[in-house]
């Protein structure tokens, strides 16, 4: 295996998303977001609700990414995701739906409660999926997050 | 006797079931393919959650955990997967019979039921358990989100102590023929799944998906003393995991009982179409005989009547 790659490798319990080589992958943990290169040290993180951006031969590639954990061996960075999504999956129209549902649903329930909660994260999850797919058509090959 | 009428009716009404049981036959095989790829799928997300739930453990002094914790069991859970819909041969029949043989076992302690699927809500019911949850629809389409939900219930009721262990029983899916009735512990956590004996677990689930993980990752003792960075404390990323490893058990259990079912209404559905060929296979044999009959009194009255016209 050359030095500069990582394997890159996303499992979600529904099914295998991806495996590929990769140059650099950033990671939404739950602290914040990661950059990941080739030879990091190994580290084991939980991810939060975010974008995953991975680097391919100059191509930057996107998925929405919601709870799990990441592995990160010096060339190997293992997803373990509850949901994952590559950016070119995710239906526009519906998770717009989604989210319009998810604002007035929280504009409606009293914070701290559990439809506020329930609300609160459906936004965040179609917030991420919206952001995701964003990228892909602005910062294509930048890798940046936003947030 | 049978008219001829009588029996082409009778063929008529025997074609038209079979051919409801061979389209279900065919939706139920689809159904199986589906669910079997998804018991697939599910594989390396478990082996690697448990995988890391080790090498959390390991790096821990003491893995405590309310899911972990033992407690002397005095009221139990058992939680009853089976189909929404019957034509499935035995498979609801089967797993309450060894659910209600489980509860007899422990007739001294307290039991309470939670219902996987609405054949075995119906019977349970009848049968007066105590039934504390039910989730309806659950096998025709596995979804995680589902097992979570199932997954958080348990765990919050064994948290809050009003449980003292989860049971669960289900059809395993060995293969499209074979179903074995499995009784599960839930909850407590075994502990076995931290330390070595788990090792031949990850080692029998992971032979099935080598193929999908190259050599690196096999769960090789020393892989297990890799010195990570923790990006959150050891032992609060421990205290998510756990929770998690039980929602992909949840999901597992899920997946095969589903399995499980569609291979079972794809068999019953099988045979009923078989007994239908035979059927109308007997049928039409007794009505060309009686056919033949009609056909042989109607020329004796004719050579009769002639006979008795010649006279």
């Amino acid at each position: 295996m050359a030095t500069d790659a990582l394997e890159l490798q996303i499992v979600t319990p529904e099914r295998h998303v991806l495996e590929e080589t990769v140059q650099t992958v950033e990671i939404p943990g739950k602290e914040g977001y990661l950059g990941i290169l080739p030879g990091h040290a190994p580290l084991i993180t939980e991810l939060g609700i975010g974008v995953l951006s991975y680097r391919k031969d100059s191509e930057t590639r996107f998925l929405s990414v919601i709870n799990g954990y990441a592995e990160v061996l010096p060339h190997r960075v293992i997803v373990l995701a509850e949901v994952a999504e590559r950016a070119e999956e995710i239906d526009v129209a519906r998770t717009e739906r989604a989210r319009e549902r998810a604002q007035s649903e929280l504009s409606k329930a009293a914070p701290g409660f559990e439809d506020w909660q329930r609300a609160e994260l459906a936004l965040q999850r179609a917030l991420v999926r919206l952001q995701a797919v964003s990228k892909v058509g602005g910062a294509a090959g930048e890798g940046r997050p936003v947030s | 006797m049978p008219t001829l009428i009588d029996y082409r009716r009778r063929i008529r009404s025997v074609k038209s079931t079979q051919q409801i049981t061979r389209a279900m036959k065919f939706v139920a095989a689809a159904k199986l393919r589906r669910a079997q790829e998804g018991v697939f799928a599910a594989r390396p997300y478990a082996h690697e959650i448990v995988r890391v739930l080790r090498s959390a453990a390991a790096r821990m002094e003491s893995t405590v955990h309310p899911l972990l914790e033992r407690r002397p069991e005095e009221k139990i859970v058992i939680v009853v997967l089976t189909g929404d819909r019957s034509l499935c041969g035995a498979f609801n029949t089967n797993v309450l019979r060894r659910a209600s043989a489980f509860a007899r076992e422990n007739s001294s302690k307290q039991i309470e039921g939670i219902a996987i699927g609405k054949k075995g809500r119906d019977t349970l019911r009848k049968r007066g358990w105590r039934l504390t949850a039910e989730y309806l629809n659950v096998s025709s389409k596995v979804e995680y989100s589902k097992a979570k939900e199932i997954a958080s219930k348990i765990a919050e009721m064994y948290a809050n102590k009003d449980v003292d262990a989860v049971y669960a029983v289900y059809n395993e899916f060995k293969n499209v023929l074979v179903q074995r009735l499995r009784v599960e512990k839930l909850l407590p956590v075994d502990p076995a799944i931290l330390g070595s004996q788990a090792e031949e677990i990850v080692a029998e689930a992971g032979t099935a998906r080598s193929e999908s993980l190259p050599q690196d990752l096999a769960p090789a003792g020393q892989g297990m003393l890799v010195d990570y960075i923790y990006e959150e404390p050891v032992n609060e990323i421990f205290d998510h995991l756990v929770p998690r490893y039980l929602d992909s058990e949840v999901f597992r259990i899920l997946l095969e009982s589903a399995a499980a079912e569609h291979a079972a209404r794809m068999t019953a559905m099988d045979s009923a179409t078989r007994n239908a060929s035979e059927l109308i296979d007997r049928l039409t044999l007794e009505m060309n005989k009686a056919r033949q009959a009609s056909i042989t009194k109607e020329l004796i009255e004719i050579v009769s009547g002639a006979a008795s016209a010649m006279s």
